[in-house]
């Protein structure tokens, strides 16, 4: 019974959600439809992050790298080569799913504080390319001019389809025997081995999946932004996306999306008032992981 | 609850006063400013801020008979947040003019979307040769100088008047120092001197001996480009290696720059430095600022502190001859780039038609004076162009400087 009330008011949940999506292009105004944008797109990147972390249990902190890799080759590819928008995010989305599906050979096997350590250096690694490879990444300059998403109601739009696509998608994933999988690996690898299960393969297809929608994401945000530089690749970026999925609830996929509404809040609207918005950011964390130290999301379930 | 609704009506009552208060006045001219304020860099843009601070207060925050309401925003150093700040300034304010940024790549990440909104902007000290010569905007002036701009200059000079031949350079390796270095390499290489090594530092360099253990000990001098906490740990480390006893260091304006000379000790002195600015500069003008400056701050202006001063004098003058009608952004842009501003601590400027100044560069030298360390001028190329003297068309078909 209880998980039916559950179904149902998480259905009138998510109709809610999406009639407010649906509306907000029409009642707010530019700058607050871009941080809205702004939010729908580190969503995506936050839930993809969530697979690994909150469902596998794989904590990444070279995330932001994966989600570079397409933001470069989007930039790249409109700019340098001058291709077709749609053929350039599709061959980046392609490039970000071949890069995470060699480097996953390297971490797969790997758990916990190890899965940690390479993940961060892979993340540095791929920062570097960012930074150094000048001729084709422009180095600290970053690529500028990459066409843009249009004008703020339109890039919203779009960037709302592809959030719920990607959700409703990633949902599906969670919720299949293969998530299910993905979970019982957290719990307890040795018993899933024991059941038989190929627990390296499962990991190594989380984390190309959790590449892939990296990768979406990034293909937006470089549309969005118009510009890509070595700053969204760099360690500080990685940690902030696994401060989202951390704040908002790992092992949920509304949690990750919750926590990427509150940080880019956060950044942007205290950022206004003052100077020491930092010191805010930083005890609104501390706060959180004192409170509610499975996130704001999973503070509901704890209650029950 | 009772709390707050006494703040509403107290809210109601200001806000009352102030049109009240204001209903004679025009609407304010809305700047927007943005600049790292936090992280390594929050002291040059501090800087930067000071010197518009201080403008504003000299002129009691009036622009053209309309008074001025200035908006400031952090960059944090991140083209990307200077990009959200940007949005936030021009579509949430609805600013009439931007100022401000400080490196390279937040000038590069901010032009497309300058040019796609239409908004006049006012680049104080973003130094990136392109945003005025191959990627130029039609939306956006500077008002600082071009990396390779008083660079040029130098390398003329080493190799005429200091009677360098063979030069070694260091440099924090992005584009600010490629481009510093090689205004530096092309000249003094056309003159006949050799650049015959060049040893790049990463930009978060903490021990400077893996690469000042690099350099040749058969080179007449040693050319470096540092700033903020770099160029403190540098000149330390060249003093400490028994280098400034053996070979001259001469370097970019940065390296003994205002913004960190005060912090450095005697072994500062002697450093031959060139810029566009110096706070030393004897003029009555430049006098002026640097006692206002001083009274206001306690510290002697850096560059960065001079280029908004100077910016916002432009900003002023532009406003002036539009008649305080800066809604009008296509006569008020045009004014930007057609006005000129007498009277500036660092001597004439004007903007040549790629929407750079056209300024004298300063070669300096440390000295110290009355117990404090200066950039004391020693020579003056009046007028240079961020072309040298280079054809233009010719000079832009050549690629960017890098490594």
């Amino acid at each position: 019974m209880a998980a039916r009330d559950g179904f149902g008011s998480r259905r009138i949940a998510v109709i809610l959600i999406g009639a407010g999506l649906a509306a907000a292009g029409a009642f707010l105004g530019s700058y607050w439809l871009g941080l809205l944008t702004q939010i729908l797109i580190f969503a995506v990147l936050a839930m993809s992050l969530d697979i690994m972390l909150g469902y596998t249990g794989l904590p990444s902190l070279g995330h932001a790298g994966l989600f570079g890799v397409a933001a470069y080759a989007v930039a790249v590819l409109t700019t340098a080569h001058h291709a077709n928008v749609w053929v350039a995010a599709a061959a980046a989305v392609a490039i970000g799913a071949l890069v995470s599906a060699a480097l996953g050979l390297l971490v797969a096997h790997v758990r916990d504080v190890y899965f940690l350590m390479i993940t961060l250096a892979l993340g540095m690694v791929l920062w570097g390319l960012a930074y150094r490879w000048i001729p084709v990444t422009g180095g600290d300059n970053g690529i500028a001019g990459i066409p843009r998403l249009g004008g703020p109601v339109r890039a919203y739009y779009v960037t709302c389809v592809v959030f719920v696509v990607c959700s409703a998608a990633m949902a599906l994933i969670v919720a299949s025997p293969f998530g299910f999988t993905l979970r019982g690996i957290h719990e307890n690898e040795l018993r899933m081995r024991s059941l038989g299960l190929n627990t390296w393969l499962h990991c190594y297809i989380s984390f190309v999946i959790a590449g892939v929608f990296a990768s979406v994401s990034g293909v937006v945000w470089a549309r969005y932004n118009g510009f890509v530089g070595p700053t969204y690749v760099d360690l500080t970026s990685s940690s902030e996306v696994f401060l989202m999925v951390t704040l908002g609830g790992p092992g949920t996929l509304v949690g990750p999306a919750l926590g990427a509404a509150a940080i880019v809040l956060l950044k942007n609207v205290v950022s206004a008032y003052t100077d020491r918005w930092l010191l805010i950011l930083g005890a609104a964390y501390i706060v959180t992981m004192l409170a509610a130290p499975d996130g704001l999301w999973n503070l509901r379930r704890a209650r029950r | 609850m009772k709390d707050r609704a006494r703040w509403r009506i107290v809210a109601v009552l200001v806000v009352c006063a102030a049109v009240l208060a204001g209903g004679q006045t025009p609407p304010p001219i809305r700047i927007g400013f943005i600049s790292p304020l936090s992280g390594a860099y929050a002291q040059n843009g501090r800087d930067i801020l000071n010197g518009l601070l201080l403008y504003l207060e000299e002129a009691g925050y009036r622009m053209a008979g309309r008074p001025v309401q200035l908006v400031v925003e952090d960059d944090e150093a991140i083209p990307a947040v200077g990009l959200t700040k940007a949005r936030k300034l021009i579509e949430r304010d609805q600013v009439h003019l931007m100022a401000g940024a400080l490196l390279s790549s937040t000038g590069y990440a901010l032009a497309p979307y300058i040019d796609s909104v239409g908004i006049p902007m006012l680049y104080p000290v973003v130094s990136a040769d392109d945003l005025t010569q191959r990627r130029r905007s039609r939306w956006i002036v500077r008002t600082g100088y071009s990396g390779s701009q008083p660079n040029h200059a130098f390398g003329e000079y080493a190799y005429r008047t200091l009677k360098l031949r063979r030069v070694a350079t260091i440099a924090l390796d992005y584009a600010f120092g490629w481009e510093s270095v090689g205004g530096f390499a092309r000249t003094f290489e056309a003159e006949g001197g050799r650049v015959v090594q060049k040893i790049w530092c990463p930009v978060s360099v903490h021990d400077f001996a893996p690469y000042l253990a690099q350099v040749s000990r058969t080179v007449d001098a040693v050319y470096a480009l540092v700033l903020g906490r770099a160029a403190l740990q540098f000149m330390r480390q060249y003093t400490e290696f028994g280098l400034k006893k053996r070979i001259p260091l001469i370097g970019a304006g940065t390296t003994t720059d205002e913004h960190v000379l005060p912090s450095m000790g005697d072994e500062a002195i002697g450093v031959m430095t060139a810029l566009h600015y110096s706070a030393a500069l004897d003029t009555p003008a430049n006098r002026t600022f640097v006692a206002a400056y001083r009274g206001r701050y306690h510290r002697i202006p850096s560059y960065y502190a001079e280029s908004m001063y100077t910016g916002a004098k432009w900003i002023a003058a532009a406003a002036g001859r539009v008649h305080g009608r800066v809604e009008d952004r296509e006569a008020f842009m045009s004014a930007l780039r057609e006005v000129t501003v007498t009277d500036l601590p660092r001597g004439p400027v004007e903007l040549d038609e790629y929407g750079n100044p056209i300024e004298n560069v300063y070669v300096r030298k440390v000295e110290r004076v009355n117990g404090e360390l200066q950039n004391t001028v020693v020579a003056t190329f009046p007028r240079v162009s961020q072309f040298w003297t280079y054809d233009p068309a010719g000079y832009l078909k050549q690629p960017l400087y890098s490594r």
